[in-house]
């Protein structure tokens, strides 16, 4: 039913950019489908085993841009053995094979090779951009194929992958015709770097706007790729040394002077303190600030800095900064949009006094008007807290709080803190994404269930006391994609109350929860649109076919939506029912 | 940061009871499933249910992926605590003239000689030979170190267990400077 040429149709489609639009608009009719997917041009695969390469290049031929998802979130945290998927190779494969004109490729937590970033290196003549982010399977001679081959390269951005170092000369790599670098951001490698390489490439990028330095290179260097590279926007610090010489400070500040465009910050991996001062005259336009690394800025010097930094929207902290220190950001900061503040000491080994607590998160929502996101480990919470919270930010779209002790109590009045998240789901009507921890009860989940209409991810850990936490989450949260549990105690009589509901959703993660193996056959018998996937490491527990025991339960139970079947590249201990 | 007294001592007694379970469960916690439940017997470690106390308690068990943290960002900010555990002891090496510093792993030494054949090829120099009483002839280079106390000492003197303990940072020293240490050049 068109009354335009299709042309003019693909070019009202341009203007749609968003996947959720675009997904819309192919289902209204045959025809606007066939226009929409052949003028698509960026696909996001939010499991990459939802679908498989061939069929996303049949739907999408013209496609330049791919955005894949492997590993399932909780991955990040050990929970998820290595080799149990995620490749990309398969996927580049097939994407050469069909010559389809790639230019863009950003994975997360997927396993890339160096066969693989070869193989992207030379099939797409084209390609721009490569962004990997929590990836790992790969080494710095890949990284070498990218610089060496890919002759229109504009973003080469590494964000926390696991890469082995060869010490190898990749930057060298880049051959001295490369001169369209927009992106470069190498801080998670380890090793040494070929810092006057660096700089060459630096010199010959006019166009370089984001770059991001690792460990390796000192302050000096610093100070010189910075004057070469005044128009940066972004810059991520390395190593920061020791005791500067005045001669060397003196050239950092003059090349920091002249960054006037520079509006966002990270690294200082290994700082001296004494430093940072060179960069107070630019604090007053920065967006951004990541010191979630820079174990060694603390106090006064710390609170300096953050001072000056009065249009920050993004601010990534450890969780050194203090209570004190987030009365700091709460006065300052007023443009404040999200907030993460990292645990400095991960195992519990030092009684920090100086780390956050529930005044500190008061005090944020207090002051910061615009808070919309937040990542908050503390030590401890109260009920009163989270709800003056709610009260004072009713915007908030991600909210995440983790208490470091599990079940841990309101811990002025001993109670749980149903109440607290439950005046959060009441208040932030829309609310998006929730990880809810401390001592919680059924209760907890009525509440989200009741309230939490728009959210979408929910991450729960030792919470709950009955199926009946679930069940409520399930029934109540519509829009809910992704439901991630650990250690609750929530087993077969939830997870098969309403098989068809997770055809709605991209995943379910249930790990050390009550679900049975029988549960979860029964759960897979009804659904072949879903795969269930059993991960269990031990050796012990694998028992032979005649042996199983369908009361036993599931050490970690995956299940997710797909519509090309189960997968063939499962390592032994998964099981797909 | 200034906490109400009243409600510590009531933290801390409720801390040093006895009783099974979690730290944090609670008796008027609703009940149903209680919150313990039999892990399963493979890499998970269950919790000590030492609850915190007055003394030095001691360190709690690790739950496998606890607290959620991504495993990149635990490993980067352990590599601070594990080099000053004495994991790898890097310092860092200055040289007159270069244009940055480097940084090595004594442990990854065994004796002097092993030491200043790495100098040597990582600087691109060489220290000529090391006497007791005149120390280095026969050369423009002089390796120093900085020890615990400050001080910058010649490299060789002391026995290399007491260097490597010692050692804060090496420095190579070059031309003019390097008569003061009595190297008869």
């Amino acid at each position: 039913m068109n009354y335009f040429p299709d042309e003019v149709i693909e070019h009202v489609f341009d203007f749609v950019v968003s996947h959720k639009d675009r997904n819309s608009i192919s289902l209204v009719c045959k025809s606007w489908y066939k226009i929409e997917r052949c003028s698509r041009k960026e696909v996001f695969i939010g499991n990459c085993y939802a679908i498989n390469p061939e069929r996303l290049i049949g739907r999408f031929p013209c496609l330049k841009s791919l955005t894949l998802k492997g590993k399932p979130h909780f991955a990040d945290f050990n929970l998820v053995p290595h080799e149990w998927g995620g490749f990309v190779l398969p996927w580049i494969e097939a994407l050469a094979r069909s010559r389809v004109g790639l230019e863009e490729l950003r994975l997360k937590r997927m396993v890339v090779t160096d066969e693989s970033l070869e193989l992207l290196s030379r099939s797409f003549a084209n390609f721009k951009s490569l962004v990997l982010v929590s990836c790992e399977g790969f080494t710095t001679d890949g990284l070498a194929s990218i610089a060496a081959n890919c002759r229109q390269l504009r973003e080469l951005d590494l964000q926390e992958n696991e890469i082995d170092d060869h010490r190898g000369q990749w930057l060298n790599c880049f051959p001295d015709s490369c001169t369209t670098l927009t992106s470069l951001n190498f801080a998670c490698l380890k090793g040494e770097t070929n810092v006057a390489a660096l700089e060459r490439l630096v010199a010959r990028s006019p166009n370089l706007k984001s770059l991001k330095l690792n460990r390796a290179v000192p302050l000096d260097a610093l100070a010189r790729l910075m004057s070469c590279a005044p128009q940066l926007v972004d810059l991520g610090v390395g190593s920061y040394e020791n005791e500067p010489d005045p001669e060397s400070f003196a050239k950092l500040m003059t090349a920091i002077e002249k960054c006037i465009s520079l509006r966002s910050l990270s690294g200082f991996l290994e700082v001296a303190p004494l430093c940072l001062p060179a960069f107070y005259p630019i604090c007053q336009n920065l967006i951004s600030l990541n010191l979630s690394y820079a174990a060694e800025i603390q106090g006064n010097h710390l609170i300096k800095l953050i001072q000056l930094c009065k249009r920050l929207q993004r601010l990534w902290i450890l969780d050194s900064i203090g209570d004190k220190g987030l009365v700091v950001v709460a006065d300052t900061c007023k443009e404040l949009q999200e907030l993460r503040v990292f645990p400095s000491d991960v195992h519990g080994e030092e009684d920090n006094n100086a780390a956050v607590t529930e005044v500190g998160l008061v005090a944020i929502s207090a002051g910061c008007p615009k808070l919309h996101s937040i990542l908050y480990f503390c030590k401890q919470m109260t009920n009163a807290a989270l709800i003056a919270v709610a009260k004072n930010c009713p915007n908030f779209i991600r909210f995440r709080l983790c208490i470091l002790e599990p079940h841990k109590p309101d811990h002025i009045t001993s109670q749980s803190l149903d109440e607290g998240f439950g005046a959060i789901v009441q208040a932030c009507k829309g609310l998006r994404r929730l990880s809810v921890s401390g001592l919680l009860t059924d209760q907890v989940f009525l509440y989200i269930g009741m309230y939490a209409e728009q959210l979408e991810m929910l991450s729960i850990a030792f919470a709950g006391d009955t199926d009946k936490g679930m069940l409520y989450v399930l029934n109540g949260c519509k829009k809910m994609r992704k439901l991630e549990i650990r250690d609750s105690p929530f087993g077969n009589a939830a997870l098969l109350a309403d098989v068809g509901r997770y055809e709605t959703m991209r995943s379910l993660w249930m790990s050390s929860c009550e679900v049975t193996l029988g549960g979860c056959k029964r759960l897979a018998q009804n659904s072949p649109r879903l795969n269930v996937e059993i991960i269990n490491e031990n050796e012990n527990n694998r028992m032979e076919q005649n042996e199983e025991d369908e009361r036993e339960k599931v050490d970690k139970l995956y299940l997710y939506r797909t519509v090309v079947g189960t997968r063939k590249d499962a390592p032994p201990y998964v099981r797909i029912l | 940061m200034e906490k109400v007294g009243v409600y510590d001592e009531l933290d801390n007694l409720k801390a040093t009871e006895l009783r099974l379970g979690l730290p944090g469960t609670e008796e008027t916690v609703s009940c149903g499933k209680s919150n313990k439940r039999a892990l399963p017997n493979n890499t998970e470690k269950e919790i000590e249910s030492t609850g915190k106390t007055e003394t030095a308690s001691p360190p709690k068990a690790q739950i496998v992926g606890w607290p959620p943290v991504r495993s990149y960002r635990k490993n980067n900010i352990q590599t601070k605590k594990n080099e000053s555990e004495g994991q790898g002891n890097y310092v860092k090496v200055s040289m007159d003239g270069a244009p940055y510093l480097r940084k090595i792993d004594l442990t990854m030494y065994k004796q002097y000689p092993e030491l200043m054949k790495s100098l040597e090829n990582m600087f691109k120099f060489s220290v000529g030979e090391y006497f007791e009483r005149e120390g280095y002839k026969g050369s423009d280079f002089v390796p120093t170190y900085e020890d615990k106390d400050g001080d910058w000492m010649l490299v060789g003197d002391v026995p290399w267990e007491m260097f490597v303990s010692s050692c804060k940072r090496l420095r190579i020293m070059k031309g003019s400077e390097v008569k003061g240490l009595g190297c008869g050049v």
